[in-house]
């Protein structure tokens, strides 16, 4: 028993270092990559043309679903806090303030970057992966055009406006909260508008927009590397669209945690 | 011209191509044919530089490919064109915006001329009229001929055309291979063609290449591969139903 014992530690043992040089080829090949984009750049006028024609894709056609969300959530985080004040000494403007600080810290850049990492990550993943199982890659690199920079700078550089939309996203948010508060009976108009502006940290706006900058970076880049390298036809487009989904979520999660507490602690 | 000298590819343990000696003429319609798994596609994306070969060399017009700086080698790709089998367009955009794309990226002409060329090459290759029409929406035939379109609509100075085509009835295989030859002929360009289709071969086949297990089985013309006695190679040609009737009908002398 003692010797199956080492031998499945020793099993265990190997798959960790396994496992571990794995991630390690990824991300060095992710860094790799990062290179990439930025070398031999694609002509500036094609490139301001792709620039453009990523952020309608990415912005601009994310903003309806991600405002439809934030502003029931808003509307929610409005309701959940209304109904735990049980307390009659508690103000009502704790219902203001509660759904600003709930969607400005947490809501708007972190939850809505996990909705982005499925609806914008998964379509660069398939749109990537589909052009290396049909060759389009192949004949982009043989035209002299350096692929990384013509498919990925365009995404990186429209993700550098997804701060813009977050703001829009903070707004409908808090506005969703104001409505269920106001119409809803919760609190009058002027309980919520004092809640929103009681203790109100600048800093706090700008730690979102700094985390949504990096969360936007992740959005732009992981999946790309997961469509960029994938191996297979069809089948493995999907595949690697939820694959990049997965580790798009966990790399924000993470980010998320490091940031709060680089920037909040 | 392209030189090719002892070229070897490995993948992992396994060596794919074993020292390949070829040289592909300016001016001429060069196949390279072999049965499926004999690395002619292997071969090609080391001709291209999409993979890097383990030893040997690949010489364009007396420059090795891989003593060239990235740029040089940049330059280069300007100046070949490449007929993907399954035709590579780009999705996102229309059959016109396809073909103007070398034009687009490489030089400084405006919409209307790049447009005016787009025309020219379109009606060459019998595509009138479908210049808005996305790629989803044409046929694999017309689909092949606008990949043929982009791949010379930049005057290449090489044209790489992979199993050109395979997948279609033989009489847009025949437009196919007539256009490849009047262009190799017009342009004076160095063309190589991967192909498993005889008649192409017979057809178009100026300089002929084959490869087996990764070797070099034989090298010669179209006029030369059905009088050739190298089994390998007859075994191939009259693999299928037609060449073997050819061949019996030969040998009666009908």
């Amino acid at each position: 028993m003692n010797k199956f014992n080492k031998a499945l530690n020793y099993v265990e043992l190997f798959l960790s270092i396994f496992t571990t040089m794995k991630f390690l080829k990824h991300i060095g090949r992710y860094m790799i990559m990062l290179y990439g984009v930025f070398k031999r750049p694609t002509k500036a006028i094609v490139l301001k043309e792709l620039i453009l024609k990523e952020i309608d894709d990415l912005i601009i056609g994310s903003l309806g679903i991600t405002a439809f969300i934030s502003l029931f959530m808003g509307a929610v985080v409005a309701l959940q806090t209304a109904l735990n004040l049980d307390n009659p000494l508690i103000p009502k403007s704790l219902i203001g303030f509660a759904t600003k600080q709930s969607i400005i810290l947490e809501f708007a850049p972190t939850f809505i970057s996990v909705i982005m990492a499925g609806k914008v990550g998964s379509y660069i993943t398939s749109s990537i992966g589909s052009m290396r199982v049909t060759e389009q890659i192949d004949a982009l690199e043989v035209m002299g055009i350096n692929p990384l920079n013509y498919l990925i700078f365009p995404k990186i550089i429209a993700l550098l406006f997804y701060p813009f939309l977050i703001a829009i996203i903070m707004f409908v948010g808090i506005a969703g909260g104001y409505l269920a508060s106001v119409y809803g009976g919760l609190a009058s108009s002027e309980d919520f508008i004092i809640g929103l502006q009681d203790s109100f940290i600048p800093w706090h706006v700008a730690y979102a927009f700094i985390k949504t900058m990096v969360f936007g970076l992740m959005l732009a880049t992981i999946p790309s590397y997961h469509g960029y390298y994938m191996e297979g036809g069809a089948l493995e487009v999907g595949k690697a669209s939820t694959t990049s989904f997965v580790w798009t979520c966990v790399a924000i999660i993470i980010a998320n945690y490091i940031l709060t507490q680089l920037l909040l602690s | 011209m392209i030189q090719v000298n002892d070229l070897r590819k490995s993948f992992g343990d396994e060596e794919i191509l074993k020292g390949i000696t070829a040289t592909f003429e300016k001016g001429k319609t060069n196949m390279i044919i072999g049965a499926s798994g004999s690395g002619k596609s292997v071969f090609l994306k080391n001709m291209l530089g999409l993979f890097v070969p383990n030893s040997g060399e690949i010489i364009y017009d007396g420059e090795p490919l891989n003593e060239m700086e990235i740029e040089r080698k940049s330059n280069l790709r300007k100046e070949m064109g490449m007929l993907f089998q399954h035709s590579a367009l780009f999705d996102s955009l229309t059959v016109e915006e396809n073909v103007m794309f070398p034009l687009r990226m490489f030089t400084k002409m405006r919409l209307k001329e790049r447009q005016e060329n787009a025309n020219e090459i379109l009606e060459r290759v019998n595509l009138v009229g479908l210049n808005k029409k996305m790629p989803s929406e044409i046929s694999g035939g017309q689909q092949k001929r606008v990949a043929l379109a982009r791949a010379v609509v930049n005057n290449p100075r090489f044209l790489f055309c992979d199993e050109p085509n395979s997948g279609l009835d033989p009489k847009t295989a025949t437009v196919i291979d007539n256009l490849i030859q009047e262009i190799t002929h017009e342009r004076d360009i160095t063309t190589v063609i991967i192909s498993h289709d005889m008649n192409s071969v017979m057809e178009i086949g100026e300089t002929i290449v084959f490869l087996k297990d990764g070797k070099l089985a034989w090298k010669g013309t179209n006029q030369e591969i059905f009088k050739t006695d190298n089994e390998t190679v007859t075994d191939f040609v009259y693999s299928s139903n037609l060449f073997k009737k050819v061949r019996i009908a030969q040998n009666k002398g009908l």
